[in-house]
């Protein structure tokens, strides 16, 4: 079993209104020190495959096809 | 008869609006499941009504896009079929590429459902042609994900094109964004002008008591005279 853990985030350049909601938050609890907030989503997958390079290649499809909008989404897939 | 179909996903809900607009212009109209293969072969126009199709999860039209129905809608739309996405349906027709661009998180993170003021920007089209260029209209929107997305050569074509329909304004016609949309933008076609989204709902705004009835021109434009 592998499990796909796949970070999807806004990409640069598309502005992130609830990151900067959450930075400005921040900025009034009185956390200093906070140059940027990027809110994004985390999609784990439970594959049933041992086999690292068809899971990358599978899940890689599935953020294309599904998972992630790439008009202005990116994607991060990490295996473990 | 113009003859107008309308696709149904779970989580629609604007499909008995929709049809009621379309009636009262005169038009014949049929419900489509989401699970059906084909669309009525006598389609004049397709709408993709708005709602929450598949609860908005992973993003608004995000799962839809893949329904069964899907297939037939591209097929349809590649033959030059007219679309018009409302709303949930303009999401849906981003997701699936149909229209270019896609919808984000309104600006202030708020949902938005109000009376809203557009300018008609292109009426060189179907849906906009008993319209002038810089007409206002009045016509609800009622939206979490209507901040129109597209990057910066996207909207060099959308503007080459005459793509952008409509724009958010206040009454006199000036810019006034609701959701952080590129441009103000409300409504776009693709560049076939064939295939139509913008988020407002003219079908909420057809009778004066309720209103407005300012989406009785744009829907005429699909109705056969």
């Amino acid at each position: 079993m592998i499990k796909a853990i796949v970070n999807i985030s806004l990409k640069k350049g598309v502005l992130d209104s609830q990151g900067k909601a959450v930075h400005h938050a921040l900025d009034s609890l009185h956390f200093e020190g906070v140059d940027d907030v990027r809110v994004g989503k985390q999609i784990v997958l439970q594959l049933d495959t041992k086999d690292k390079e068809k899971a990358k290649k599978d899940v890689t499809q599935m953020c294309e096809d599904l998972l992630a909008n790439t008009v202005i989404e990116d994607y991060e897939i990490k295996l473990v | 008869m113009t003859k107008v179909s309308i696709v149904q996903f779970p989580g629609t809900n604007c499909e008995y609006d929709t049809q009621h607009a379309f009636d009262g212009l005169g038009a014949s109209t049929e419900l489509v499941w989401h699970k059906s293969e084909t669309i009525p072969s006598d389609t004049d126009l397709l709408v993709i009504a708005g709602g929450f199709s598949y609860g908005d999860y992973l993003r608004s039209g995000a799962i839809a896009r893949f329904s069964p129905v899907m297939k037939a809608v591209e097929e349809y739309a590649s033959k030059g079929g007219n679309i018009l996405g409302i709303c949930n349906g303009f999401q849906v027709l981003t997701e699936a590429g149909l229209l270019p661009g896609a919808l984000k998180r309104n600006e202030h993170l708020h949902f938005i459902s109000k009376y809203h003021n557009l300018k008609v920007i292109n009426n060189d089209n179907t849906f906009l042609q008993n319209l002038n260029h810089d007409d206002i209209v009045n016509i609800p929107i009622a939206h979490h994900d209507g901040n129109y997305f597209i990057d910066a050569d996207g909207l060099k074509e959308l503007e080459k094109n005459d793509q952008i329909l409509l724009k958010y304004t206040d009454a006199s016609g000036s810019i006034k964004n609701p959701n952080g949309s590129v441009e103000s933008i409300a409504g776009i076609c693709n560049k076939q002008k064939n295939i139509f989204g913008l988020m407002p709902h003219p079908e909420r705004a057809m009778e004066l008591l309720l209103g407005s009835d300012d989406g009785v021109k744009m829907l005429q434009g699909f109705t056969k005279k």
